[in-house]
């Protein structure tokens, strides 16, 4: 198991290995980006099952579908935006409508591409993905889960999109930590209010749950690392339990984590909620932390919008 | 087994009456249905013919056979010509073409891979999509030792979409000489003559240059298809293009040639004329339709 610091997508390539020799139906589809998405170590052990496609990402996504519909089970590797926004359509019908058992596994999701700037980070992706029937949609919050989440895809039989992201990131789960898509993990109790965080805001959630800690605020943590389907019982209790709510990805706050749950709060069980996300803009150029200072996605605007919600709470019950 | 199934395929006499079939099927269903795409499946019908009259091979008892051949209808709007073949072959019952386009029927308006599971390979319609799948099975069955064969067919004017050609990439880098296409060239699209929409041609040196065996045919010569598909299947390393020049509508004169029936619906009078055109004997046996619309037929 990893610790320390380490890319989700390290994880994913020595998972593939692994997944390698043990199922000879797994197949990798790569676009022209056999290192940057961490797969070089598979094509080396398994040549024959390796299939280099070029720098054409609705095709890969296409002839993944055959090799799925014929009995293997492909992993397709690119970068986030290039196998979500730029493949859609080959994603929505031969994968989706298919049904087919494509694993659309991506590197470089959210904003943390960094300096490649506005056209290389992916926020929307998510949200497109969401969108697909069928599709689960998987975003793991570090490498020991990022390992396991690759794992479980290739034993969910249908399309799951797999979201990973592209540089060293906290280690917080460990051997035990359980994973089950669907299922979202309670890293720390609390009453007061709820984060429900995705990818690598959880440890941000983790961090601002600590700050509050010492302003008296008992934050519980949510690790909702599949986004689709929800764990809705997971949301309404927190609703229930902490009676406000505070999501945060690395995401547009347009339809990702933060969206599908107000769409759940506000139909079953409305409560004040406030998103910590990609506001409705594009992005810039920049190192990983200046990004996520200017475009809000801190520890502390989680708990800038905890207060904020805390605030709006305690009107209502006045 | 083998000797039988060349036999079938020589009898020029019993595909063309086929292939008549499968264009009266065709004009009935769109008919009933009362929308369709007809004027390229009518086209098709000689090359469907083909195909299901044992150019591939096809047994409704094993679909699950690992070794069959597959057929993906990248062009999918033609389906009905298609769903003809199945039913006729009995893939389908013939009942079913009856139910072509309607809520609940597993013939969808375009094919629908999780309506027919072993039937349809992959669900087609938005264009430029099924080569890349049929690759992917071809390169799959190649994995995996497979003697079945991938027979994908294209429209003209699908080949403007960009994926087709990112597919034929992929089919010539993976030496595909399991993959035979068929476009079906008719030269016209919903907005006219290819040409004037947006050029294809020069197609055979552009496929060659793509890596590709490629041939022109008269796509509806039924003995020029039989052979062609027997020397396709013998090119060892390739993957093989037949441009198959076909006619939209054809064999119902007034729809010959004429792009304003890639998408229309005949009328009662018009349907009954393509059926006459189409050759009334006691050799073709219509498939049943509901008793409203038999009502309606001879109106």
């Amino acid at each position: 198991m990893y610790a320390g610091n380490k890319a989700m997508r390290e994880a994913f390539g020595d998972a593939l290995v692994d997944l390698g020799a043990e199922n000879k139906k797994i197949v990798v589809l790569t676009a022209d980006l056999t290192d940057a998405v961490k797969v070089t170590a598979f094509k080396n052990a398994f040549p024959e099952r390796f299939f280099q496609m070029g720098i054409k990402e609705s095709d890969m996504i296409g002839t993944a579908a055959g090799m799925a519909i014929d009995g293997f089970v492909p992993f397709t590797t690119t970068f986030a935006v290039f196998a979500t926004s730029l493949a859609n359509q080959a994603v929505r019908v031969s994968v989706g409508y298919n049904q087919a058992n494509v694993k659309i596994a991506t590197s470089h999701g959210g904003m943390c591409v960094g300096a490649d700037g506005a056209t290389h980070q992916s926020f929307e992706d998510i949200a497109l993905m969401r969108l697909i029937p069928g599709m689960t949609v998987l975003v793991p919050c570090d490498a020991n889960e990022a390992y396991k989440a690759t794992r479980a895809a290739a034993e969910m039989n249908g399309p799951v999109y797999l979201r990973l992201g592209r540089i060293p990131t906290p280690v917080i789960t460990g051997t035990e930590t359980p994973f089950v898509p669907g299922r979202a993990v309670t890293l720390r109790d609390g009453g007061d209010v709820a984060i429900i965080a995705a990818g690598m805001m959880v440890s941000a959630a983790l961090e601002a749950s600590d700050r509050l800690a010492g302003e008296g605020i008992r934050a519980r943590v949510i690790n909702m690392h599949t986004i689709k389907p929800l764990d809705k019982d997971a949301v309404l209790k927190a609703a229930g339990e902490c009676g406000s709510l505070v999501t945060a990805e690395e995401h547009s706050v347009i339809g990702g984590l933060g969206s599908a749950c107000a769409d759940l709060l506000v139909r079953e069980s409305p409560v004040p909620l406030a998103m910590v996300g990609v506001q409705d803009t594009f992005g810039e150029s920049g190192e990983p932390q200046e990004i996520l200072e200017k475009y809000g996605l801190t520890s502390s605007d989680i708990c800038e919008n905890v207060r904020h919600v805390l605030n709006k709470k305690t009107r209502r019950d006045l | 087994m083998e000797e039988k199934k060349k036999t079938v395929l020589k009898d020029y006499e019993a595909l063309g009456d086929f292939a008549l079939q499968l264009r009266r099927d065709t004009v009935r269903m769109i008919r009933n249905a009362g929308h369709g795409h007809i004027g390229g499946a009518l086209g098709l019908a000689d090359f469907m013919a083909v195909l299901y009259g044992g150019g591939m091979t096809s047994d409704p008892s094993r679909i699950d056979d690992p070794d069959r051949d597959r057929l993906v209808l990248s062009n999918g709007h033609t389906c009905a010509v298609w769903y003809a073949a199945l039913a006729r072959k009995g893939f389908l019952s013939l009942e079913s073409l009856s139910s072509f386009r309607r809520m609940g029927s597993p013939l969808q308006g375009h094919p629908a891979r999780k309506m027919l599971p072993g039937i349809v390979e992959t669900s087609t319609g938005p264009l430029g999509q099924g080569l890349s799948v049929a690759n992917g099975i071809a390169m799959s069955m190649k994995l995996r030792g497979s003697r079945g064969r991938v027979y994908c067919v294209l429209g003209d004017g699908e080949l403007q979409e960009g994926q087709v050609w990112e597919a034929a990439m992929t089919s010539s880098h993976y030496h595909l000489d399991n993959l035979l296409v068929f476009i079906n060239y008719n030269n016209l699209q919903i907005d006219g003559p290819v040409d004037a929409v947006m050029k294809i041609d020069p197609l055979i040196e552009r496929f060659q240059a793509f890596g590709w065996h490629a041939v022109e045919i008269d796509g509806n010569d039924i003995p020029s298809i039989v052979e062609t598909l027997e020397i396709c299947g013998n090119k060892s390393g390739l993957p093989s293009v037949i441009i198959g020049r076909t006619k939209m509508g054809k064999g119902v004169p007034f729809m010959e040639d004429k792009a304003e029936w890639h998408g229309s619906c005949p009328s009662d009078i018009q349907t009954a004329e393509a059926l006459t055109a189409l050759g009334l004997s006691e050799k073709f046996q219509d498939f049943p339709l509901p008793e409203a619309w038999k009502a309606g037929e001879t109106a």
